[in-house]
């Protein structure tokens, strides 16, 4: 028997779980190893559960997929949440710093039509999670990687460094150094593979908090840069702002 | 006794988001057509207010993981437009190389996973690959080279980094762009190859009557910047389209309705895009649209299929020659200072015409927002076919209506995280 891989989707941009169908050359190999029992972007069939695999993409805003999630953890072996919709409750937790009904009316002429929770979060606050992979969007490597190590029942070998520490692998110049611009890489979790200061562009944080990040340093630095302290908190609260302002509230 | 079917389908596959359909049939006759749209509202107008608008590439490409582009391509047009900077034609280039890729990305993806299934009868590109291996390998290595012009330009495949008001963070030379030539070239076969698939699949007749809408540009076939045109007459800037559409927020569903003022439905994407430029296309694209059997204007939504793979062509051409013509710009972006006023911005993402507005302060925070994606314009327009289809095709089993019920919706491509839902299919027949 194949193990069964299910794709689960939240509030989210269907991102995620497009990175796994952007793996073109390994998507076939990998459908020959797992039976894709549940995965609606991509097909229509579907296969009954309990699945050895769960990957959910997107946060929890309203009651029905609160429950919802429930059943997809009774249904699954292991449960892995992909991105930051899914890890943090993603750019539209930033609802949860805001009035909820006043955001529905500003988009809704209707908006007794609309049902929502006042706040966008994380798979985790609602059942147990195996593993957390970060990112908006992740990166297809370390998808894969994760797939490949619940499949064989090994850790994921993911790095909780911060992106500094993939910048100089890469040998970049820092750019907040070299070129006074404003950069999150000290505090962010790896994962993108420097991406933005490859670029010549500060990071701005997409893939999360890297563990115990000292953001009080780091806010220093920006303010040094000439960042004020409006900026610093627009800087931070973007798709991971449940995440780091739990970060900058315990740094506090 | 009327006799009454009901028939469910809660979960509509292959299609990007979350939504529903319900059609209700009392003897034989169309009753009521709902597309129900329940993806969860994340309320982007609202979170973008307060905002730098130097901040609005980046977080409204987060609408959608499948056209991010799309998204920062609006975004800039319109601000851009408020504070009266044209950035230089070698950095409009390089975004127009950018928004191939995405629409190689996007137009193989649908073409080859989600949409060729329903016409040969699987459940998905994976099923299909057991028969048909060579062709969605071929998909595959199209999709792939979509992403490599977009992890190149952008940054990364999926809300690319590289994007910026004014331009780019950093621009490629010539040398770096020449590793996705041959690529390119395999690709542009791929697409021609594609053309002679799809156009082999089985369709049955239909036409829809509504107003195509789409950009156009003289010289071009209309990608990142146009003017909005239609089939019958409309010709205006991005600037008017306020004046000339409205929105309607209909019960259930979290997405918003578009229509043409005084004049109703409309329908743009693929085939409008084909009607109104076809002329515009490259002479490989259009000899393709010809052997394909497309005549100069297409109506029917199940060749769909074939008008985007059509478009793949142009898109991997296009692609060629920006790459061939390519000069480096001076600098990767031009400086922008925030006007206080309103901007308009437009470009066509893969599924159709793709409207942002902005309102600004004088120090650029973003007051207010309005972003109108293709598939909340289509939506009314999907609904009219679907209440057609089912009404010529009563006489279908249940099973076979439905699935002819969510060919129909998907011949849209319907993008539901785009239009903030999902598609739920319900049919009741009384």
């Amino acid at each position: 028997m194949k193990p069964k891989l299910a794709v689960w989707k939240f509030a989210s941009c269907d991102g995620c779980q497009l990175t796994l169908l952007d793996l073109e050359d390994e998507l076939l190999a990998l459908a020959g190893l797992v039976e894709l029992a549940e995965f609606r972007e991509a097909t229509s069939g579907a296969v009954e559960g309990p699945y050895d695999l769960s990957l959910v993409e997107g946060s929890i805003t309203t009651a029905h997929d609160a429950e919802r999630i429930q059943e997809v953890r009774r249904a699954s072996k292991a449960l892995v949440t992909i991105g930051a919709c899914a890890t943090a409750g993603g750019v539209q937790a930033l609802r949860n710093f805001a009035d909820v009904r006043e955001f529905v009316s500003a988009v809704y002429a209707s908006p007794e039509y609309i049902s929502t929770l006042a706040t966008s979060t994380p798979i985790a606050a609602h059942v147990r999670v195996d593993f957390e992979l970060h990112g908006c969007p992740i990166d297809k490597r370390q998808l894969l990687e994760v797939v490949t190590a619940f499949l064989h029942g090994r850790k994921p070998g993911i790095p909780s460094t911060s992106v500094c520490f993939e910048c100089k692998r890469r040998g970049n110049v820092c750019v907040m150094v070299a070129h006074g611009t404003p950069c999150l890489g000290p505090v962010t979790h790896a994962g993108c593979g420097a991406l933005c200061p490859s670029y010549n562009r500060g990071c701005y944080g997409c893939f999360g908090p890297m563990e115990t990040p000292n953001t009080v340093s780091l806010t220093r630095q920006l303010h040094v840069l000439g960042m004020d302290d409006r900026d610093v908190d627009r800087v931070f609260r973007t798709f991971n702002v449940r995440a780091f302002e739990e970060a900058r509230g315990a740094d506090a | 006794m009327p006799e009454r079917r009901t028939i469910r389908t809660d979960y509509l596959a292959r299609v990007e988001g979350e939504g529903a359909m319900t059609v209700r049939l009392e003897n034989g006759r169309v009753e009521h057509v709902e597309l129900r749209i329940f993806e969860p509202p994340r309320f982007f107008e609202a979170l973008l207010r307060g905002r730098s608008f130097r901040e609005a590439p980046d977080l409204t490409a987060r609408i959608c993981g499948i056209c991010p582009v799309a998204y920062q391509t609006s975004a800039v047009n319109a601000i851009e437009n408020l504070c009266g900077v044209e950035v230089p034609e070698p950095i409009r280039l390089l975004r127009r190389l950018l928004y191939c890729g995405e629409w190689i990305e996007s137009h193989a993806l649908h073409v080859y996973m989600l949409h060729a299934p329903d016409f040969l009868g699987y459940a998905g590109a994976v099923e299909l690959a057991r028969d048909e291996r060579a062709a969605v390998e071929r998909g595959l290595a199209l999709k792939k080279t979509g992403n490599a012009v977009m992890a190149l330009v952008g940054g990364r495949e999926i809300h690319p980094i590289n994007v910026r008001v004014g331009g780019f963070y950093r621009v490629p030379s010539r040398r770096e762009l020449q590793p996705l030539v041959e690529p390119l070239e395999r690709a542009r076969e791929a697409a021609l190859e594609t053309v002679r698939w799809t156009s082999g699949f089985d369709f049955p007749a239909r036409e829809v009557e509504c107003e195509l809408v789409a950009l156009s540009e003289r010289d071009a076939y209309a990608i990142e910047r146009g003017r909005i045109v239609s089939d019958r007459g409309l010709d205006i800037s991005p600037a008017d389209y306020d004046e000339h559409f409205e929105e309607e927020h209909v019960e259930r569903s979290t997405a918003l309705h578009s229509r043409l003022r005084e004049r109703g439905t409309y329908l743009c994407g693929p085939l409008a895009r084909y009607t109104l430029g076809r002329d515009r296309l490259s002479p490989l694209a259009r000899e393709a649209a010809r052997e394909a059997g497309l005549a100069e204007t297409c109506r029917d939504p199940f060749r769909s299929i074939v008008v985007r793979s059509v478009e793949l062509v142009y898109a991997c051409d296009e692609a060629l020659r920006l790459i061939d013509a390519y000069e480096e710009p001076d600098a990767p972006a031009v400086e922008v200072e925030p006007v206080a006023g309103t901007g308009y911005g437009a470009s066509e993402a893969p599924r159709g015409l793709l409207y942002h507005r902005y309102r600004l302060d004088a120090d650029g925070t973003i007051l207010d927002v309005k972003i109108v994606p293709p598939t909340s314009q289509n939506q009314q327009a999907i609904e009219d076919d679907l209440r057609d289809v089912v009404g010529r095709n009563a006489h279908l089993d249940d099973e076979r209506l439905r699935s002819l019920c969510e060919q129909t919706i998907r011949n849209y491509d319907p993008c539901i995280s785009c239009a903030t839902h999902f598609l739920t299919l319900t049919m009741e027949r009384r």
